[in-house]
């Protein structure tokens, strides 16, 4: 018993320890993306307090994102740190939607890309506060109350374009249908999802998603916008398959790492 | 860095000291606390804003400081946490460690009774209470008073001002800016 158990245990440990490690990576790498992405507009918005808006929230995201980094490299155990999780993985080892990696296109593309990620968010981590997992459940509770503002800032917007004049109607209502076939990789439930929310460490992704699209559909009503069609989609940025787009974000975001490894300041 | 964990600084200071001593340690330990100011609102000490949550001596004899952040990606949560470090260093609390707490998460409502009085002093409107429910915050009503006529005509600016934790507003009766420290 002694000689054949204990083996069977670290075995099952490991499998149960990558899933784990795999699922954070999911959420630290939509976090750690969106806020890169955010970033691109610091000394480009439309008016200053955009600028500060906008790199306020992407502060937020890169802070949920070192949590679960860090979190992930302890999950992990092989001695990886938030920065060489952040900086020193290859396009394929990371595992975001591909919705957050998605270009900022004009100030509207960037809000309605934000209002959705930010119901999604808003959404999972609310549920998430009760993981059976008290690291996530932790940063769960943090996180939703710093999305609560960021839903607020890009509703607030996309309200505004949306019920704006004709040309901005017509702006937002274009990148909607551009974005909304990257949101259905956000509730596609695959086995590593499944396995999560079987253990009680995440909510069930349909229950997600119907709370999602209440929200969703409220928002957009106010906002004079039609929600698109769905249509199938084939995206697994959550399983490392992306769009082009991720590798000019990553050779951005990890050049100087790479240029001068271990660098700090 | 050591982003849920104790962090514990290099060798203690001053030798162990015995149980009987803990007392003193821990209110050594406050009062070099209540010297750390805020690095983005130097009017307000870390406890006034309500970040310390807890200064216990561990079985060990390691004094364990509670430290809270206010915002997951605010810059100042680091310059704090130094500062904090330095504080306990100086003040020969012996062996400590800072642990970061993240649950239940920091909130708004602790800031205490003096540092609201601080904040209106230093011209920030402090936080209304308790923490808005989702509907509040996803669907603001209430003006939020001007701390210089005390009008209630004012608007957001900015939902995010110069940090976090802070909204731009502007008074429409007297024309001047103003922060709000956000409920969260």
């Amino acid at each position: 018993m002694s000689a054949v158990s204990p083996t069977i245990e670290a075995r099952e440990f490991d499998a149960g320890a990558q899933a784990l490690f795999r699922y954070v990576l999911r959420l630290g790498d939509l976090s750690l993306i969106l806020g890169q992405r955010l970033g691109e507009w610091v000394g480009h918005s439309p008016a200053l307090e955009e600028d500060l808006g906008l790199a306020n929230v992407a502060l937020d995201l890169i802070g949920q994102a070192r949590l679960l980094l860090t979190y992930a490299g302890e999950v992990e155990g092989r001695g990886r740190g938030e920065d060489d999780i952040a900086f020193l993985r290859e396009h394929g080892e990371y595992l975001n939607a591909i919705l957050a990696e998605q270009p900022n296109g004009d100030f509207g593309q960037t809000i309605v890309r934000q209002v959705l990620i930010d119901a999604f968010q808003l959404e999972l981590y609310q549920r998430m506060t009760a993981s059976t997992d008290p690291h996530l459940a932790a940063i769960a509770a943090k996180s939703v109350k710093e999305i609560l503002y960021h839903l607020r800032y890009s509703r607030g917007w996309l309200v505004r374009l949306g019920d704006g004049t004709a040309e901005s109607h017509a702006r937002v209502q274009a990148a909607l249908e551009t974005l909304w076939p990257y949101t259905v990789e956000l509730f596609a439930e695959d086995e590593l999802d499944r396995m999560m929310a079987e253990r009680g460490v995440a909510p069930r992704l349909s229950d997600v998603q119907a709370a999602w699209l209440g929200r969703i559909d409220e928002i957009l009503a106010e906002a004079t916008l039609q929600r698109p069609k769905d249509r199938p989609h084939s995206w697994h940025g959550k399983r490392g398959q992306h769009s082009e787009h991720l590798g000019y974000i990553l050779a951005e975001m990890q050049h100087l790492q790479r240029t001068y490894p271990g660098a700090r300041w | 860095m050591n982003a849920m964990h104790a962090g514990t600084l290099d060798p203690p200071t001053t030798p162990a000291s015995a149980p009987a001593d803990g007392d003193r340690r821990v209110s050594l330990a406050w009062g070099a606390l209540a010297a750390v100011d805020d690095p983005e609102i130097p009017a307000l000490s870390i406890i006034d804003l309500g970040l310390i949550r807890s200064v216990e001596l561990a079985s060990n004899g390691t004094l364990e400081v509670g430290l809270s952040p206010t915002y997951l990606g605010c810059p100042a949560t680091e310059v704090i946490r130094g500062s904090v470090e330095h504080a306990l260093g100086n003040a020969g609390v012996g062996a400590f460690a800072v642990i970061n707490v993240l649950s239940p998460a920091w909130t708004s409502d602790w800031i205490t009774p003096e540092g609201r009085r601080k904040l209106e002093s230093y011209g920030i409107v402090p936080p209304e209470r308790s923490a808005a429910s989702l509907r509040e915050i996803l669907h603001p009503h209430r003006a939020v008073g001007c701390p210089r006529c005390h009008s209630t005509d004012t608007e957001c600016v900015s939902e995010f001002g110069s940090t976090p934790c802070k909204a731009l507003h502007r008074c429409r009766a007297c024309l001047e800016p103003f922060e709000y420290f956000k409920c969260i």
